[in-house]
């Protein structure tokens, strides 16, 4: 009987997509700046760029498009920028014992993290990390973005 | 092409997506809940009548183990991010950059318009693109969004669709977190335990260590998969699915991959250490895109964008 139920509530969770905020809800910026465009679209203006952890209010949804209200600023922030969880940055044991057991936060810097990161490469002397540091440096914003979309004419 | 058309080949493509990147999920899932949490209840249970451990501490781990029974969906997105710099840093021990400035930065404006078009446009710390100097033909998406493609691959690129098409297939893989996928879910389950485990202490140097040597294994889950045994061929299907939406989100024509493919299956050498050995064959491929993509014509790029590519690759 479990194995049914579970089969149906997956099923059911996947055709859902991901999870859908209620209106009113707060979430949190999941990524290291989340951008907040002026239109529910990656054409949009960005508005500004709240940094990883900030909580917004949702105020509308549209397709992977969620309206946001905080940081000063009110847009549209892409669904893959946002999380349910609260993100906790100095965790307490009590933090760290609810992570264990519960779906509402999240814990920044604990896990893998720069501290494992720092670890591996003591251990790890041979493994050069130049490149990816010069790669995360490469940016293209949104400007050069719409100026290569239109010289190509690449039409979204 | 016809509105109705557009959306039908969205819904179909969508679906088929989901459906493909399901079962791996629902098995890893089921896997999770059903095997994991019951055999951490069982040897907590048993190392607690034995006093190996406090009762109070059995009850923890079977809290951990129950908390992490979701597997690599548990992973945040910071945590996916120091694993792909990683994978990252690991594949670069095995190829070298191809660093022409041009080419760089033409794939990279090309990749962050496709990753930005995708269902996944923002990441932890972003997508960023590296040619790799070597004539193999291969593109590796370490997770978080490192995406790493071959001069090789870049030459069965005939037109800027086609390599839209190449890194819009990576990004679908980071997007459908195939990556994260390859990471065994006893390790995640041994991560997200030392992480719980230290409730009653602060981060010792002991936890770090085995935390490093978790997350070293899973590395290694990652780049042995990426180089060595490849994804899942459902797991590269949807990722041509998922390039093609993303394709026509971007304003690009999907049979740009079409394109790409044939060319791969002229050059691919049978035996290679490339896609020769960790992809479904071009023809399969192709065959599989066809019903998703059969409304769109014969790419036929502008003859600006034609010569901006043409321009790009010229010492690729």
């Amino acid at each position: 009987m479990k194995q049914p139920v579970i089969l149906i509530c997956m099923l059911w969770l996947m055709a859902m997509g991901p999870a859908t905020p209620a209106y009113g809800a707060t979430l949190s910026v999941q990524v290291k700046a989340g951008d907040v465009r002026s239109t529910p679209s990656f054409l949009g203006n960005i508005l500004a760029k709240l940094p990883y952890g900030a909580r917004v209010a949702a105020t509308g949804e549209r397709g992977d498009w969620i309206g946001v209200a905080g940081g000063g600023v009110t847009g549209w922030m892409h669904r893959s920028a946002l999380t349910e969880k609260e993100i906790v940055f100095k965790a307490g044991a009590a933090d760290v014992d609810q992570y264990a057991t519960s779906e509402e936060i999240s814990l920044a810097g604990k896990g893998f993290s720069e501290e494992v990161e720092n670890a591996y490469k003591s251990r790890n002397p041979n493994v050069d990390f130049t490149w990816i540091d010069r790669m995360e440096a490469i940016t293209v914003s949104q400007n050069e973005m719409l100026r290569f979309l239109q010289e190509g004419q690449v039409r979204p | 092409m016809k509105p109705t058309d557009r959306r039908a080949f969205l819904g179909f493509a969508g679906k088929w997506v989901l459906g493909a990147a399901a079962a791996p999920t629902l098995a890893a899932f089921l896997a999770g809940c059903e095997s994991m949490g019951e055999v951490a209840a069982l040897g907590s249970s048993i190392a607690a009548s034995q006093g190996w451990i406090s009762e109070e501490q059995g009850q923890s781990l079977v809290r951990s183990a129950d908390a992490v029974g979701k597997s690599f969906q548990d992973i945040t997105p910071e945590q996916e991010y120091y694993i792909g710099r990683t994978v990252g840093a690991v594949i670069l021990q095995q190829y070298r950059p191809y660093a022409e400035p041009a080419a760089t930065r033409y794939v990279n404006l090309l990749g962050q318009t496709a990753a930005r078009a995708s269902e996944r446009p923002e990441t932890f710390g972003g997508y960023h693109f590296l040619i790799l100097d070597s004539d193999e033909i291969n593109a590796f998406a370490a997770p978080g969004g490192l995406i790493f493609v071959t001069r090789g691959l870049l030459r069965c690129c005939r037109s800027e669709d086609a390599a839209a098409a190449v890194l819009a297939h990576e990004v679908a893989h980071v997007h459908l977190k195939h990556g994260l996928r390859a990471i065994s879910a006893s390790r995640i389950t041994n991560a997200l335990t030392i992480i719980g485990a230290e409730s009653a202490k602060t981060f010792g140097g002991r936890d770090l260590a085995k935390l490093t040597s978790v997350f070293e294994d899973s590395v290694s889950d990652v780049t042995g998969t990426l180089v060595n045994s490849g994804y899942a061929k459902s797991q590269e299907y949807a990722s041509d699915a998922d390039a093609a939406v993303t394709l026509r989100n971007a304003g690009y024509n999907p049979n740009g991959l079409t394109d790409m493919l044939a060319v791969m299956g002229r050059r691919l050498d049978p035996g290679g250490r490339d896609f020769a050995k960790t992809h479904p064959s071009p023809e399969a491929r192709i065959r599989k895109l066809h019903p998703l993509i059969s409304g769109f014509g014969p790419v036929g790029a502008p003859p600006a964008r034609q010569a901006r590519f043409e321009a790009a690759m010229r010492n690729v």
